[in-house]
C-alpha cells in the first residue's frame, strides 16, 4: 500500500478540514456538519464518512420502518424508488430486505484504530490522564470571562506562553522533566515528538488525526480560531500546531512518568501496520438499504408539496394592495405571512434575506466591539454607529465574579443568598424578562438614532461610516427589484427583521437571523426603510425607472419570533395621512402575531392551543423568558423547503412553517442573473441550516451536542458535558428532537433551462445540487409542471399523489396535531 | 406534637414509593406526584416548625420502633429535632420544591425523565432522614440513600463515558466517608455502651464523663465523624470530587452539589458538636482544615474556566468558612451561612447556561483587556507557580489516588497472579476448617482465638478484592463477593458468641441477594454472550430491567439500608471488641472494597457507551 510521505503541514490543512468548524457560542454558523464530503454526492459522502469517521448518517432501519408502518413514507413511492435503484426482477426481493431483513449494524470507524493500540499493547488510558491537563491548559489560555484569575502569560502563542509559565515556576503541569525540557528546548518540533512517541513515520498521519479526533471539539474550535482570530473578543494568538505539540507533551509525559523511560514506541510494537484512512470505502448492503429508504421518506414529502404547488392559480398582485410587508425567507415566518394575508385579504407580503441587501458592521452606543449583520460570508466595508442609546445592563450578582471570592463571597452568601432565594421563586413562578435572558429588542433601542450616511469619508477600524447616497440607491435597488417589488407601491410598506427572545440559553444566538450573522435583523430593517425614505434616493432609483410614489413610506419593524412581538422604528416620522392607516396595519398584525403564536403553540406541551388567543399569546411569551424552558422556541426544526418565486405559489398552501420564501419575480429577470443572485446567497444559508439539522438529528451525539440539560459553559466561547469533557459544537438534542432529516427541496418558478444555465455559471453554487446535498426543482411558469434535477438535468416529475387536501378553517386545522401536519390547499372561506 | 415528625419521613417515602410505580410514558403523573410531595412536605415543614417555635423550641427526641433486638443490643430508629433539624427541613423542603417544579419543563422529554424524578425523590427521602436523625444507626440509613442517589443521578446520563466514570469514582470517595461513620458507630457503642442517641450526647456531664477516661476513643470517634463529614462536603483533602459531580442535569447538580448534599458534611459536625466540642486537638485539626479549605479552593475557583467548576470551588470555600464557623461555636451564624450558601448555589447553579449571554453583552460595554487581578502583585515566580498548582487544583486527585486507592491497586496486582482453581480448594480446605474450629471454639487457645476471627476477616478481604480486580469472569467476581460475607460471618462466629438468628438474618440477606444477581448475570450472558469486567458495556441500553434488578441485587449485598444485610452488618461490627482495631479495619476495608466492587461490576455491566455501535455514540471524551 502507497502512503505519502509525512509532511506536517498538509496534515495540518488536512486535519482543519475535516475538524468541525463551529466558533465561539456568540456567533453561531449553521453549516454543513460534512462540508469537508461535499465534493462527493451525498449518499457516496454518507457511506464513506461513515465508514472513515464513525458518524451515523441516516435515521436507524427501525425508525424509518416505523414512518412507513405510519404511512409518512408511502409505499407507492417507496416502490418507485426501488424501482429506479433496482430492475424489476429483483424487485421483491429488495423490498422485502427494505421492510423485513434483520441487519446487524455496526459503525466502527477507521479514526481511532491506531491509538487504541496504546490500551491493547500497554494497558493504559492516555487520553484518561492527558485530556484532563490538555482542556484545562487550552481552556485557561483562551477563557474569554469566565476564570477571575487569568492565564498569567501571554507571549506570542500558546506553545511560548506555557514555556515562559514553566521556566519561571518552582512547579510544573508536567510529572516528568524530559517533558518539561523538550518544551523548553526550541529546536524540538512536532516531527521530533512524534518519533519519540510513534517511531515509524509512515504512522504519523494516522496518529495525529487518531489523537486530534478523539476530541474534535477542542480541535476544532482552536483550528477555527487560528482561522478567524477576530472572533474572539479577547484576542488569543493560537494554532492547531502548538495544540498537538502540547498534547504529544503530555502524552510523552505521561508514559515516561508511568514506566519511567522504559517504553517502546507505539510504531514499534509489534502488529503495528500503517492504513491509509482514505483508502476506498467498503459497500455494505445496508448503505444501499438506507438509502433506499432516506429517498423514499424524503420523497413521501416533496411528493404531496409538489402536487399542491402545481396546482396554483397565479393570480396578479393587486393594483391597491393595502399594504406590503418584506420578510425574511426564515421558515419561522412562513406561517406570519399566511396569518397577516389572512387578516387582511388586501395585503401583500415578500421574502428576502433578513440583511436586506445592506452589509456592514454595527456599533452600538457605548459599544467596544463591532458586530457583523449581513450573512456570515460576506465581508462588509461600511461601519453604522448607534447613538444615543438609553440601555443600561441590569447587573446580576449571580454573575458576579466577586461571589466567587472567599470574603466577598462570604458577605454575599450571607446577604445576597437570601436574596437569590426569593429571586428564584419568582423567577420560577412568575417568569419574567430579566438579566438571564437575552431579547432581541435589546440589539438596538428604538429611541437611538443611527449614523449612516456618509458625507465626507469619515473611516473608523478602516470602514467607511455609514452610506453614500449612491450606495444606499444602489442596495434599495437590488432589494427591490430581487424581489420583484418595482410597481404598484403600496402607502406604507413595512421591512421586518427578525430576532429572538430566550432565558438560560447558551444557544441564544442560534435563534437570530440567520442572513445577519445570527443576530437580530432590526438595524438592517430600519436602515433599509431610513434610505428607501430618503428622497435623494429615491430621486436616484428613479432614475433608473423604480418610481416610488411620494406618499409611500417604509416602516422598519422587528418581530420577535420567541415572543411573537413586534416593534415599529421611527413612526414619529410617518406622515398625517399614513398615521391612521398605520394604526390599522398595526392592529392587522397583532391579530395576526397571535395567531402565529397559536400555530407555534401546537409543537408546545406547555401550551393548551385550545385556549383563547390572548391566553397562548402570554403563554407562549412567558416560556420564551423561563430559566426552565429548553424550547423557548423551535427555531428551524422541520426545516425542508425552499421556495423561490412568486406568492401565488405558497400563498393558498398550508407548509407548516416548513419552508424558506424568498420572492422573485422571473418576468422582471428573464435571463436569471437576479435568480443567481437569490441563489448564491439562500442556497449556502438554507441548506446549511438545513444539514446542520438533518446532521444533529441523525447522530445527535457526534454531529449535535447531545441533551443541552447538562451542559457547562466553558471559557464563554463553549458548552461541555462536566468539567473534563470535550466542547460540544453541535446543535443540541433539544433544537432537533422535532426535526425530520429530509434534505431540503429548493423550488424555483421559472424556465428549467433558464435555472441550469445560470447554475452552471456558479460551480460552487450548484455543487449542492448537483452532488444531491439540496434536492432543486423548477416550475415551468407557463405549464405549471415540475422539472427535477437529476444527474444535471432536469426532467419531468408528475407526482403520483393527486389528492388535494384543502381546509377552510386553519385554527381547527393547527388544533388537529402536535406532529407535522401535511401540506394543504386553503381555500377561503 | 412530636409524633408529626414521622410525617416527614413518611411523605418522601410514600411519594418515592408511588413514583416507582407509575409507568414512565406518563410525565405528567410524574412530575405531579413530585410536585404534591413536595408541595405537602414544605407546608407541613413551614407550619410545624412555627408551632415548635411558639411552643419555645424545644429539642424533641423520639425513640421510634426497633428494627432488631437481641440480649444487650438494640437496632432502634430514634428521631431527633431541634433548631439545626428545622432550618435544614424548611430549606430541603423549599428547595427540593422549587427544583421538582423547575424540573417538570426542564426534563420535558429526556430520556430517563421518570428515573430522574424516582432518585430525587430518594435522595430526598435520604436527606430527611439524615437531618431528622436521633442516632447513628438512623443517620447512617440516609446517609446511603444519599450515596446511592448521588451515584444515580451522577451516572443519569449512563450511555456517555464521562459521568459513569465520574459517578464510581465519587462514589469509592463516599465510601470513605461511610467508613468513617460505620468506624465511629462501632467504638461508640462501646464507649457509651448502648446505641447512643444525639440527645445523650448533648449530656455534658456524661460526655465529658466519658472523655476523661477514655481520651483515645472519644478522638477516634470523633476524628472519623470528621472524615466522614469531610468527604461529604468536600473539604480538603476531598475537594476536587465536587466539580466532577456536575455530570447530571443542571437542576440536580443544583440541589446536590450546590446545595443541600454538600451541607450535610457541616450539619454532621453541627450534629455531633456536643461530643467533639471539649476535645481541643479535633477543634484545633477541623479548624486547620477549614482553613486550608477556604484558602486552595478559593484559589482553585478563580482559575476555573467552567462556570460549572468555578461555582463548585467557591462553594467549598464557603463550608470550609462554616466549619470555622462551627469549630468556634458560632453555631447560629454558621446555620446562617450554610442557609445563604445553599440558596446563593442553587440559583447561580440553575441560571449559569445564563452566563455566556450576560457576559458577552457586558463585554460589548465594558470590556476591560485583561484586568489585573491580585495576583499579579506576587513575584512572578510565586504567582506562576501558584497559578499552576491551582490549575492542577493542587494534584488533590492524584493524592487521593495515592493514599487511597493505589496501594489496594498495588496489593491486588501481587494477588492476581494467584491461580484460581488452586484457589478455591485452599480457600474451601480454610474455610472448613474455619468451621471446624468453631465448633470447638470454647476449647480454643487464647492466642488462636484472639487472632484467628482477624485471619478469616482477612481471607474474606482476599476474595472481595479478587472480586474487584477481576477483568474477565463476571459470575465469580460475583461469587467471591458473596462468599466474602460468609468468611465475615465466620470470623464474626469465632470472635464472640453469637446468636444464630443474627446470624441467619445477616446470610439470608446474602443469600436471596446472591441468588438473585445470580440469574440477572445468566440472563444477560445468554443473551449477549460475551460480557466482561475489563471495560463500561452499556447493557442498559438494551436491557434496562436486567439492569434495574441487578441494582437491586447490589444493594442487598452491599448492606444498603433496610435489607437484611445491613442490619447483619451492624450487629457484626457491635460483635467486635473495642481494644479489636485490627478485625475493624480489615471489616471496615473490606466493605468499603465490597461496595467498590458491586458498584464496578454494576456499571461495567450496564453504563457507559454501549458495546453495540448501531445507534448513536458519543465520543469517549464528551
Amino acid at each position: 500500500m502507497h502512503i505519502k510521505p509525512f509532511d506536517l503541514d498538509d496534515t495540518i490543512q488536512e486535519l482543519k478540514r475535516y475538524l468541525p468548524t463551529q466558533g465561539p457560542l456568540k456567533d453561531y454558523i449553521f453549516q454543513n456538519s460534512l462540508a469537508c464530503f461535499q465534493d462527493l454526492p451525498f449518499h457516496e459522502a454518507m457511506k464513506r464518512s461513515s465508514e472513515i469517521f464513525g458518524y451515523k448518517t441516516y435515521l436507524d432501519l427501525k425508525d424509518f420502518r416505523a414512518l412507513y408502518e405510519k404511512g409518512e413514507i408511502r409505499n407507492d413511492i417507496l416502490d418507485k424508488v426501488i424501482l429506479e435503484n433496482k430492475d424489476q426482477v429483483s424487485f421483491q426481493h429488495w423490498k422485502n430486505k427494505l421492510i423485513e431483513h434483520d441487519y446487524q449494524i455496526r459503525i466502527l470507524s477507521r479514526v481511532g484504530v491506531l491509538r487504541d493500540k496504546w490500551s491493547k499493547f500497554l494497558k493504559i488510558d492516555l487520553d484518561k490522564f492527558v485530556h484532563i491537563n490538555l482542556f484545562r491548559i487550552i481552556g485557561a489560555y483562551l477563557d474569554q470571562g469566565i476564570s477571575i484569575w487569568n492565564f498569567p502569560s501571554h507571549k506570542q502563542g500558546l506553545r511560548a506562553s506555557l514555556a515562559d509559565l514553566e521556566k519561571n515556576s518552582f512547579t510544573s503541569f508536567f510529572q516528568t522533566e524530559k517533558a518539561k525540557s523538550l518544551l523548553l528546548d526550541k529546536n524540538i518540533d512536532i516531527k521530533y515528538l512524534l518519533s519519540i512517541l510513534v517511531g515509524k513515520e509512515e504512522l504519523y498521519f494516522q496518529y495525529l488525526f487518531d489523537q486530534q479526533f478523539a476530541h474534535p471539539g477542542w480541535s476544532g474550535m482552536i483550528a477555527y480560531l487560528e482561522n478567524n482570530p477576530h472572533t474572539l473578543l479577547d484576542k488569543r494568538a493560537v494554532s492547531l500546531k502548538d495544540f498537538i505539540f502540547l498534547e504529544l507533551l503530555l502524552e510523552i509525559d505521561v508514559l515516561e512518568h508511568r514506566y519511567a523511560g522504559k517504553w517502546t514506541p507505539l510504531g514499534m510494537l509489534s502488529k503495528v501496520e500503517p492504513k491509509n484512512l482514505f483508502a476506498p470505502t467498503r459497500h455494505p448492503e445496508i448503505t444501499e438499504i438506507l438509502r433506499m429508504w432516506q429517498e423514499a421518506y424524503e420523497w413521501s414529502y416533496y411528493d404531496d408539496v409538489l402536487h399542491h404547488l402545481t396546482i396554483q392559480e397565479n393570480v396578479p398582485n393587486q393594483e391597491n394592495a393595502s399594504f406590503q410587508a418584506l420578510f425574511c425567507i426564515d421558515d419561522r415566518e412562513c406561517s406570519f405571512r399566511t396569518y397577516v394575508e389572512q387578516t387582511d385579504k388586501k395585503a401583500e407580503t415578500y421574502g428576502t434575506p433578513g440583511f436586506f441587501n445592506i452589509e456592514f458592521y454595527y456599533k452600538p452606543d457605548g459599544g467596544k466591539f463591532l458586530t457583523k449583520l449581513c450573512p456570515a460570508p460576506m465581508q462588509p466595508n461600511y461601519l453604522i454607529l448607534e447613538k444615543s442609546n438609553k440601555f443600561k445592563i441590569k447587573k446580576e450578582v449571580g454573575f458576579s465574579s466577586k461571589s466567587h471570592g472567599l470574603f466577598v463571597g462570604w458577605l454575599v452568601s450571607q446577604t445576597l443568598g437570601f436574596w437569590s432565594g426569593f429571586k428564584l421563586l419568582r423567577y420560577i413562578f412568575k417568569p419574567t424578562y430579566g438579566s438571564t435572558s437575552v431579547s432581541s429588542f435589546q440589539h438596538m433601542s428604538a429611541t437611538s438614532s443611527l449614523i449612516y450616511e456618509n458625507e465626507n469619508g469619515e473611516k473608523e477600524h478602516d470602514l467607511q461610516v455609514g452610506f453614500t447616497v449612491e450606495e444606499m440607491a444602489l442596495r434599495i435597488e437590488g432589494l427591490l427589484k430581487s424581489i420583484g417589488l418595482t410597481s404598484h407601491f403600496a402607502d406604507l410598506i413595512y421591512i421586518i427583521g427578525h430576532g429572538s427572545t430566550s432565558a438560560n440559553n447558551a444557544f441564544y444566538s442560534t435563534m437570530d437571523c440567520g442572513a445577519c450573522s445570527c443576530k437580530p435583523g432590526s438595524v438592517n430593517a430600519r436602515l433599509a426603510a431610513l434610505m428607501a425614505n430618503r428622497e435623494d434616493v429615491r430621486k436616484i432609483l428613479a432614475e433608473r425607472g423604480l418610481y416610488i410614489p411620494e406618499k409611500t413610506q417604509f416602516v422598519g419593524v422587528l418581530h420577535d419570533t420567541a415572543q411573537d412581538l413586534m416593534v415599529y422604528y421611527d413612526i414619529a416620522t410617518l406622515s398625517e395621512e399614513n398615521r391612521p392607516k398605520h394604526l390599522i396595519h398595526q392592529e392587522t398584525f397583532e391579530k395576526a402575531l397571535k395567531l402565529n403564536a397559536k400555530e407555534r403553540s401546537r409543537r408546545f406541551m406547555s401550551v393548551d392551543t385550545t385556549q383563547s388567543l390572548e391566553k397562548i399569546h402570554q403563554a407562549v411569551q412567558s416560556r420564551s423568558f423561563s430559566l426552565f424552558e429548553p424550547r423557548p422556541e423551535l427555531d428551524h426544526a422541520t426545516n425542508s423547503l425552499c421556495v423561490i418565486g412568486g406568492r401565488w405559489l405558497t400563498k393558498n398552501v398550508f407548509l407548516d412553517r416548513r419552508a424558506f420564501l424568498n420572492s422573485y419575480d422571473y418576468q422582471q429577470d428573464l435571463d436569471g442573473q437576479l435568480l443567481l443572485g437569490i441563489l448564491k446567497a439562500a442556497t449556502p444559508v438554507c441548506g446549511g441550516i438545513n444539514l446542520a439539522y438533518y446532521f444533529a438529528k441523525v447522530d445527535n451525539q457526534k454531529f449535535g451536542s447531545g441533551s443541552k440539560l447538562p451542559h457547562n459553559i466553558v471559557g464563554l466561547f463553549g458548552v461541555a458535558n462536566g468539567i473534563e469533557g470535550d466542547i460540544r459544537p453541535g446543535l443540541p438534542k433539544q433544537m432537533v428532537e422535532v426535526h425530520d432529516p429530509i434534505r431540503l427541496m429548493t423550488i424555483i418558478e421559472h424556465y428549467p433551462e433558464v435555472v441550469k444555465r445560470i447554475l452552471e455559471t456558479a460551480p460552487a453554487t450548484y455543487e449542492w445540487y448537483m452532488n444531491d446535498w439540496m434536492k432543486l426543482v423548477a416550475i415551468h411558469p407557463e405549464t405549471k409542471q415540475a422539472f427535477v434535477l437529476k444527474n444535471g438535468d432536469f426532467e419531468l416529475y408528475k407526482p403520483l399523489k393527486k389528492h388535494t387536501k384543502s381546509i377552510a378553517d386553519l385554527q381547527k386545522l393547527v388544533e388537529s396535531s402536535h406532529e407535522n401536519i401535511s401540506t394543504h390547499q386553503i381555500i377561503s372561506a | 406534637m412530636e409524633l408529626f415528625l414521622h410525617y416527614f419521613l413518611l411523605i418522601p417515602f410514600i411519594g418515592y414509593v408511588i413514583s416507582l410505580l407509575i409507568s414512565s410514558k406518563n410525565e405528567f403523573a410524574i412530575s405531579r406526584l413530585a410536585f404534591i410531595t413536595l408541595s405537602l412536605q414544605l407546608i407541613f415543614a413551614i407550619g410545624f416548625t412555627i408551632k415548635w417555635i411558639t411552643i419555645g423550641m424545644p429539642s424533641i427526641n423520639l425513640k421510634d420502633f426497633s428494627l432488631y433486638q437481641v440480649d444487650d443490643y438494640d437496632f432502634f430508629i430514634d428521631l431527633y429535632f431541634d433548631h439545626v433539624s428545622a432550618v435544614f427541613l424548611v430549606l430541603g423542603a423549599f428547595l427540593t420544591f422549587l427544583i421538582t417544579y423547575y424540573s417538570r419543563f426542564y426534563m420535558h422529554r429526556e430520556q430517563g425523565f421518570k428515573r430522574f424524578f424516582n432518585t430525587i425523590l430518594l435522595f430526598y427521602l435520604g436527606y430527611n432522614i439524615i437531618i431528622l436523625s436521633g442516632n447513628f444507626e438512623t443517620l447512617f440509613i440516609g446517609w446511603e440513600f444519599l450515596g446511592i442517589s448521588s451515584f444515580l443521578l451522577i451516572a443519569f446520563y449512563r450511555d456517555r463515558y464521562l459521568p459513569v466514570k465520574n459517578a464510581v469514582k465519587i462514589f469509592s470517595l463516599y465510601r470513605i466517608g461511610d467508613i468513617g461513620l460505620i468506624l465511629a458507630m462501632w467504638l461508640s457503642h462501646h464507649l457509651f455502651h448502648e446505641n447512643v442517641t444525639f440527645g445523650r450526647m448533648h449530656n455534658a456531664d456524661l460526655v465529658s464523663h466519658l472523655l476523661q477516661k477514655h481520651s483515645w476513643e472519644g478522638f477516634f470517634i470523633s476524628f472519623m465523624i470528621l472524615i466522614a463529614a469531610l468527604v461529604k462536603s468536600a473539604q480538603l483533602p476531598f475537594s476536587s470530587w465536587l466539580p466532577r459531580a456536575m455530570e447530571g442535569p443542571t437542576p440536580s447538580s443544583a440541589i446536590f452539589y450546590g446545595s443541600l448534599s454538600v451541607h450535610i458534611g457541616a450539619f454532621l459536625l453541627l450534629r455531633t458538636h456536643p461530643f467533639w466540642e471539649h476535645q481541643i486537638s479535633v477543634r484545633i485539626l477541623i479548624g486547620i482544615i477549614g482553613v486550608s479549605t477556604c484558602i486552595v479552593a478559593s484559589l482553585m475557583a478563580r482559575v476555573q474556566t467552567s462556570v460549572k467548576s468555578q461555582i463548585a470551588y467557591s462553594s467549598i470555600a464557603q463550608i470550609g468558612l462554616i466549619f470555622m464557623e462551627i469549630v468556634a461555636g458560632w453555631d447560629d451564624l454558621a446555620i446562617y451561612h450554610i442557609c445563604g450558601n445553599a440558596l446563593l448555589r442553587t440559583y447561580q447553579l440553575l441560571v449559569s447556561p445564563s452566563i455566556a449571554s450576560y457576559r458577552i453583552k457586558e463585554q460589548l460595554y465594558h470590556f476591560e483587556p485583561r484586568e489585573k487581578t491580585l495576583e499579579d502583585s506576587l513575584p512572578k515566580k510565586l504567582e506562576y507557580s501558584f497559578y499552576i498548582l491551582s490549575l492542577k487544583e493542587w494534584n488533590l486527585e492524584t493524592i487521593i489516588y495515592q493514599v487511597f486507592l493505589a496501594p489496594l491497586q498495588r496489593f491486588a496486582k501481587r494477588f492476581r497472579l494467584f491461580q484460581m482453581n488452586i484457589g478455591i480448594i485452599l480457600f474451601a480446605v480454610i474455610f472448613i476448617a474455619g468451621l471446624i474450629l468453631l465448633s470447638f471454639k470454647n476449647d480454643l487457645p487464647h492466642f488462636w482465638k484472639n487472632y484467628l476471627p482477624g485471619f478469616y476477616a482477612f481471607v474474606g478481604l482476599l476474595m472481595v478484592i479478587k472480586a474487584f480486580t477481576e477483568r474477565r469472569n463476571v459470575l465469580m467476581s460475583w461469587f467471591m463477593v458473596m462468599m466474602n460475607h460468609f468468611w465475615i460471618a465466620l470470623a464474626i462466629s469465632i470472635n464472640v458468641h453469637i446468636h444464630y438468628s443474627t446470624l441467619a438474618m445477616y446470610l439470608t440477606g446474602v443469600i436471596i441477594s446472591g441468588i438473585i444477581g445470580y440469574f440477572s448475570i445468566q440472563k444477560l450472558k445468554n443473551i449477549e454472550k460475551r460480557i466482561t469486567l475489563a471495560r463500561f458495556q452499556g447493557h442498559s441500553f438494551e436491557h434496562p430491567r436486567i439492569a434495574f434488578i441487578f441494582l437491586l441485587a447490589c444493594l442487598g449485598m452491599a448492606g444498603f439500608p433496610i435489607t437484611p444485610t445491613m442490619i447483619g452488618e451492624d450487629l457484626i461490627f457491635s460483635a467486635v471488641r473495642e481494644d479489636q482495631y485490627f478485625l475493624a479495619f480489615f471489616l471496615s476495608i473490606s466493605l468499603i472494597v465490597d461496595g467498590l466492587a458491586l458498584v464496578r461490576m454494576y456499571a461495567r455491566l450496564f453504563l457507559g457507551p454501549h458495546v453495540k455501535t448501531y445507534h448513536s455514540i458519543a465520543h469517549k471524551s464528551s
